[in-house]
């Protein structure tokens, strides 16, 4: 037990005036939900565009109202060329990757809840943290201009492989000043999250409060803390790749560029020797830590939500942190996974393929965890612990398939079909975003000082739980039976069959799309309706709930707290109440 | 040390930062060691980005049969030297300003000198290279000779501009009115630049 005393500071001044506090804010709570709103607007667009993708896919003779508008040679009359179905398919993917799944998790809730659960005033570096939101909005901002020039977005998927994104406009619409943009702005997002992590990381070290030793802190704290690190790591590799590719494209060098190249009946001259797998190499290297930085802190949302709402201390609490470390340790080690097919040497293969699994040991560690957590407990199935033991289950669904994938000999087989699209999106992309909605229905009262409404964020999980599994499920047996990834239409016979599947994913999509009108109405009329929020609503214990609802500015309101206790003491025998917060001092677990 | 230099210390592993944090009835504020905290952070994005950058260069080197090895200018030898000699003039400003701030900014200066005739040394082995008809698009090896150069000078502008900022607030810093955050974590930067680039002349000698 800690002899920590909580003290008293000078509380600081509040800005005042609009564009100080609401737009160029220091404030982190401030930074976090402008970038949860950048992730909402972005995601908007991604699923949008991946409507277009499965309504083309299906009835490939639809004409899109608006599109034609919006690319009159990339969708004539709305009728969407194959070479636009790639865009789409590209923006689609690094929409959804970067500016979703790597910006709401980490950089959302991240941003506003790591100082307050350290029991901090702030980020470290508050106008360090406002350039990396400020940075992230231009990366955005130039990736969708792309939509608004003359060939649009880039085909290259959002891997943006070489020799196709490197050899500019001959090599298609889109890969002229589409792909020059899109690598400016995955150049921009690598230099906002690098600032973002250096943030992260130094506040964890440094500013917690008196007593939270590290082996206190909320698992969440550990997922934004172990996240930050990957992306540390890996963001800078990505950057390196991404000005060697547009050397490649602007400066004449052969980095990836090899020579005696054939492309549109044309020989391209001036590049010899280079290498497109140097690329795969550099990309992936950043591209599976990626993976993990969307989901560490969504499980780390997961352990929370699932410990407070089970009314259990979190099963495991430090195997849950070494897993989490071995995870993201492990996830530098892997990237030769999604280059079985390259030609590489089966002994590398045979090494990627047993670190691989290897990864299986952590990340069941977790699932089993959550289950201990879960098992005997007395659950609140509230709208947020739904989403929480559905992103274990997306999780779970997702991952069992990436074993199949992750043996050279199986994915040769499986690459480039559906049933990758499948794997991927159950295990990073559904998942993190139910760790999203979890964490909104969750922190939704602490942020906006309301609560959402309970019924329809039950209807919301319920349609989308069944919807996401009637969308990606069914890719599985696609893959299996040999249906190709990224075509726009499916002309070959022995895929003709497989047609009234598609259909129903693509109606599937649409519901469940439409069904996020659920969310978005509950998200914002609660925001100006909804029941007032207590400062502990759910009766949990760490940090954020000892301040009132919503978090005022300095969070702790001149006091800086000290801290007693572990992160998750539920149900502690003998104790007056189920809980014990995080700041209660010794005696009140004798109480 | 002068007690009033920010030491180098260990992690905290065992939270509870007593001593660290501010101080009862003080206003809030981020502890001085922090800055450093995020700097070595920015260090080893910056080590992961040459060791992207190296082992390009390795594998490519490896993979293919048109490198034509560059042979190096000698101005860079020089230029080494000029660097290492801003290192030691960093170091004297801040002894200088351990000592009570006479030649302090002097010695700012001379390493801010220092540091642009570096660049302007870089520059000159550029020239050199073009008109040998070398240039970044010639062959692998002198592409990345440019690139690494030219990653390394960018970085190095950035350590010109901390340095300036230190420079500019020098007076205040030297009478005491203003912790010596700023210069600390610039000559952590500082000299990390300089040892990345004997690392990669290191690299051209042996692999290009």
């Amino acid at each position: 037990m800690s002899d920590a005393q909580e003290i008293a500071v000078h509380p600081r001044e509040a800005p005042s005036g609009f564009l100080r506090k609401y737009v160029f804010s220091a404030d982190h709570k401030v930074i976090g939900k402008q970038y949860y709103f950048l992730a909402l607007f972005s995601v908007l667009i991604g699923m949008t565009l991946s409507w277009l993708m499965r309504i083309h896919v299906v009835w490939p003779n639809a004409h899109l109202w608006g599109l034609g508008r919006l690319s009159p040679t990339g969708a004539p009359g709305g009728l969407m060329t194959p070479e636009y179905y790639l865009s789409l398919v590209t923006i689609h993917g690094t929409i959804m990757v970067f500016f979703v799944l790597t910006t709401a998790p980490q950089s959302g809730f991240g941003n506003y809840f790591l100082p307050i659960q350290l029991g901090a005033e702030e980020m470290a570096f508050p106008r360090l943290n406002m350039l990396s939101f400020w940075v992230t909005l231009a990366a955005l901002l130039v990736l969708l201009s792309s939509f608004f020039i003359a060939g649009g977005p880039p085909l290259s998927g959002w891997t943006a492989y070489p020799p196709l994104s490197a050899l500019g406009k001959i090599a298609g619409p889109g890969e002229g000043a589409g792909q020059t943009l899109w690598i400016v702005s995955i150049a921009l997002f690598c230099v906002g999250a690098l600032l973002s992590s250096i943030n992260f990381i130094a506040t964890t070290l440094d500013l917690r409060a008196r007593g939270m030793k590290l082996m206190r802190m909320p698992l969440t704290s550990w997922g934004w803390f172990i996240t930050a690190i990957l992306s540390l790591l890996s963001f800078t590799v990505l950057l390196a790749a991404g000005v060697m590719l547009l050397l490649d494209r602007s400066a004449g060098t052969s980095f990836f560029i090899p020579g005696g190249l054939i492309v549109s009946d044309k020989v391209i001259t001036g590049h010899s020797g280079g290498s497109p797998l140097l690329w795969q190499h550099l990309f992936w290297f950043f591209g599976h830590p990626e993976v993990y930085i969307a989901i560490l802190p969504g499980m780390g949302i997961t352990s929370h939500i699932l410990s407070c709402f089970s009314r259990k201390p979190v099963f495991g609490y430090k195997a849950m942190v070494y897993a989490s470390l071995a995870i993201g340790a492990m996830g530098f080690m892997v990237w030769g996974h999604h280059m079985f097919v390259s030609g590489m040497n089966p002994y590398s293969g045979f090494a990627f393929s047993v670190l691989t699994m290897a990864i299986a040991v952590p990340s069941a560690i977790k699932t089993f965890n959550w289950l201990g957590t879960m098992w005997g407990g007395r659950l609140r199935l509230t709208t947020a612990m739904l989403f929480a033991i559905g992103f274990f289950s997306m999780f779970v669904s997702g991952g069992l398939s990436g074993i199949f994938l992750g043996q050279a000999p199986v994915d040769v087989q499986l690459h480039a079909t559906y049933f990758v699209v499948g794997h991927f999106h159950l295990v990073m992309g559904v998942a993190a975003v139910f760790g999203i909605f979890a964490g909104t229905y969750f922190w939704f009262p602490k942020m906006f000082g309301r609560m959402m409404n309970e019924t329809l964020g039950k209807i919301h999980f319920v349609i989308t739980f069944v919807g996401a599994y009637c969308i990606f499920m069914p890719m599985y047996y696609l893959g299996l039976e040999g249906n190709v990834r990224r075509y726009s239409e499916f002309v070959d016979q022995f895929m003709k069959p497989l047609m009234p599947i598609h259909e129903f994913m693509t109606v599937a999509a649409l519901v469940t799309g439409a069904a996020q009108l659920i969310f978005l109405f509950n998200l914002f009329w609660s925001m100006a309706k909804g029941r007032q929020a207590e400062d502990n609503p759910w009766e949990a214990t760490t940090l954020e709930w000892t301040i009132p609802s919503p978090a005022p500015f300095g969070n702790f309101g001149g006091r800086l707290p000290a801290v007693h206790r572990g992160a998750y003491e539920y149900s502690v025998p003998g104790a007056a109440r189920d809980y014990i917060m995080q700041d209660a001092p010794a005696a009140a677990s004798a109480a | 040390m002068s007690t009033r230099e920010i030491p180098i210390r260990p992690v905290n592993l065992g939270g509870g930062q007593a001593g660290q944090l501010p101080r009862e009835g003080r206003a809030w504020s981020v502890p001085a060691h922090t800055y450093q905290t995020g700097m070595l952070m920015a260090l080893a994005a910056i080590v992961m980005m040459f060791a992207a950058f190296t082992s390009a260069m390795v594998v490519r080197k490896g993979l293919a049969d048109d490198w034509v090895g560059t042979t190096l200018p000698r101005i860079l030898y020089l230029n080494t030297l000029v660097l290492v000699a801003s290192s030691v003039t960093l170091e004297l400003s801040r002894r200088a300003l351990s000592k009570g701030a006479k030649g302090f900014s002097l010695w700012l200066y001379a390493t801010q000198a220092l540091g642009l005739a570096f660049l302007a040394g870089q520059l000159t082995a550029w020239q050199e290279l073009a008109e040998r008809g070398v240039y970044l698009s010639s062959n692998p090896s002198s592409s990345f000779f440019y690139l690494l150069t030219g990653a390394h000078g960018l970085h190095l502008l950035g350590g010109l501009a901390a340095l300036g900022y230190a420079a500019a607030k020098a007076p205040r810093i030297a009478a005491g009115l203003k912790k010596r955050t700023a210069v600390d974590v610039a000559a952590l930067y500082w000299h990390f630049m300089d040892g990345l680039w004997i690392y990669l002349l290191m690299l051209f000698v042996v692999r290009l």
